[in-house]
């Protein structure tokens, strides 16, 4: 197990202003690892994205952060402070949070769900309508049970309660699994609106294709050890995946001569495709363009090549 | 900023509440009561037919036994999921990433709980009770006193197995286990415990088992402690219940019966609070 953490951003604001910081953490289940030394924090105004397969550590993180469960070694800061500590209680009124296995109180109608948990959270529940609205839960929704409901809309439910109270941190614990195209669109709308107003966002998923554009930065996680934690465009420059560039109208071997030793070149169906490094895209494109060509498209290395990637040299090491 | 220190149970004890309305938990409870309540005190009554004993002497002794059966029973199923249904579900993690403690949590499920159980009894037996006043029974003051007491134990008697119900869910990690173990005290503490003791008794021919040795046998079950309670209470009720001769020769009051109960319910509750608090969900 010897992890060399990629940490490409380190010139982020310093851990004394970050929301959560996790230092040097390991979590140890019976005989079993679950967190093996992570580091990590996460910063005011950002939206960070906890990648990984299931068993990767993802909701034990989470459940660290938020003091559900206490490290075997090293300290979690939440806000702070110890979120499992003495001040727990005060800490949790500023938090948020949408479990993985979401569920309610069947019996409880999605509205008597919202303001117990409002209650409790000692929020006042005339804003509770207006928080249905906003995640999209009409008011006939709201007087039926939750035990009536869709996965979407106890999903809807579940987000409107974690924002209950104006939270400084969310933690989103897959939060997109089995939702609807339409829904996902509001979810990260909301997302947006939160990271603007300067919430710290925590997003656990392993739907990565989603995540791109949508979060400022990506933690990799594979059994319990951080493989990765940078911005999307860190982690392509650190992994020097090859971009892939396509061209059609121009024979595979008027490719090739053009290129020379900037590119691989094969041809796929009426297409041609060139690999080439990332530094190189620019000097291939140029080249190309000086071709007949009738069209050209580049694709970037998607997240899932990414990760791919990164735990293949996680395995390699 | 802070919120009393009581809101946080009060709030969670409210939705317990509810929950039992919804699901017809409470309904199906105080019907249960109410209907075996009724049965006994109009079959009992029959025997008697007008001898010099109060109608409601003869009441209290058979809804004891009523008692020592049904609420243990009750009580443990209404409490053995408690803790460890609400983590197998996953609503035990969003419950305690809000700012409750995890005391405050126990305490309100309590609360609750004890409340819902306190509402079957009190009209279940209370039916039993209007209907004896219907049919113009003797009911003297002093069978009253033992009514009441009857129903305040019976209370006293299901929070001492809710709590017992909440230790054994807050031990265990599987449903089926807890309720399993569940059902197993209910038997040890209703059924073996006085067949067993009775057994030392009659093999033993008093020669060690001692009346004082006695007193602390009784304290160590609840259900005896109820029992005593009830049928020594009052002289008339010991008198018709046969106890007569035990009531003199045990020598625990109602206060210290009480008491009993009381840390019967306190000392589980307690530990319950404590196991969950270092549990890991």
């Amino acid at each position: 197990m010897s992890a060399h953490p990629v940490n490409a951003s380190p010139t982020s604001a310093s851990p004394t202003s970050a929301s959560v910081v996790i230092d040097q953490v390991t979590k140890i289940y019976g005989a079993r690892a679950a967190l093996t030394e992570v580091s990590l924090h996460l910063d005011p105004g950002q939206c960070v994205a906890l990648v990984g397969h299931n068993g990767a550590g993802k909701s034990t993180l989470i459940k660290l952060m938020l003091g559900l469960i206490r490290p075997t070694h090293g300290q979690v800061r939440l806000l702070g402070e110890d979120p499992a500590g003495a001040h727990a209680a005060r800490l949790r009124r500023a938090v948020g949070y949408l479990p993985e296995n979401l569920a309610f109180h069947p019996s409880l109608t999605g509205r008597e769900t919202l303001d117990f948990y409002a209650r409790l959270k000692g929020v006042a529940r005339a804003g509770n309508t207006d928080l249905l609205a906003r995640v999209g839960l009409e008011a006939e929704a709201a007087r039926r049970r939750v035990g009536t409901y869709s996965k979407g809309m106890r999903q809807r439910l579940g987000l409107a309660q974690a924002l209950l109270g104006q939270p400084k941190v969310l933690f989103l614990d897959e939060p997109t699994t089995g939702l609807d195209p339409a829904l996902r669109q509001v979810f990260y709308e909301i997302v947006q609106e939160l990271r603007t107003a300067g919430v710290t966002v925590l997003l656990s998923s392993h739907a990565l294709t989603e995540l791109e554009g949508r979060t400022d930065r990506i933690i990799v996680m594979n059994r319990g050890v951080k493989i990765a934690d940078g911005t999307l465009a860190n982690l392509r420059h650190l992994a020097d995946l090859p971009v892939r560039i396509q061209a059609t109208g121009a024979p595979a071997g008027a490719v090739a001569d053009a290129l020379g030793t900037l590119g691989q070149v094969s041809t796929n169906g009426h297409a041609v495709e060139c690999l080439c490094a990332g530094g190189d895209k620019v000097a291939v494109l140029r080249r190309l363009t000086g071709l007949p060509l009738a069209d050209i498209s580049v694709v970037e290395p998607s997240l899932d090549e990414l990760y791919a990637h990164f735990l293949r040299r996680e395995q390699a090491t | 900023m802070s919120i009393p220190l009581m809101t946080i149970p009060l709030i969670l004890a409210g939705k317990e509440i509810r929950d039992g309305l919804r699901n017809r938990w409470v309904v199906a409870a105080t019907l249960l009561m109410a209907t075996l309540a009724l049965s006994l005190t109009f079959l009992g009554s029959v025997p008697t037919g007008t001898v010099g004993v109060g109608a409601l002497d003869v009441v209290v002794v058979s809804l004891s036994s009523l008692t020592i059966f049904l609420v243990p029973l009750i009580a443990l199923l209404l409490s053995f999921d408690a803790i460890v249904g609400e983590v197998d579900r996953g609503t035990m993690s969003l419950l305690l990433s809000y700012p409750v403690s995890r005391g405050q949590v126990v305490l309100g499920k309590f609360l609750g709980h004890l409340a819902s159980l306190a509402f079957a009894t009190l009209v279940g037996y209370g039916a039993a009770g209007a209907a004896l006043v219907a049919t113009g029974a003797d009911t003297g003051p002093e069978g009253w006193r033992a009514f009441a007491g009857l129903i305040g134990s019976s209370i006293l008697l299901g929070a001492v197995f809710i709590a017992l119900g909440y230790l054994v869910s807050a031990l265990v990690r599987d449903r089926g286990a807890a309720g399993g173990i569940a059902i197993g005290l209910w038997l040890v503490f209703v059924l073996v415990f006085d067949m067993a003791l009775l057994g030392v008794l009659v093999a033993d021919q008093g020669k060690t088992v001692t009346v004082g040795l006695l007193n602390w046998l009784i304290l160590a079950n609840p259900a005896d402690a109820f029992r005593l309670f009830n049928l020594t209470g009052t002289a008339q009720v010991s008198q018709f219940a046969g106890m007569a001769g035990i009531a003199g020769q045990i020598h625990l009051g109602p206060v210290t019966l009480l008491a009993v109960l009381a840390g019967w319910t306190a000392l589980p509750l307690g530990a319950a609070a404590l196991i969950f608090s270092r549990r890991q969900i």
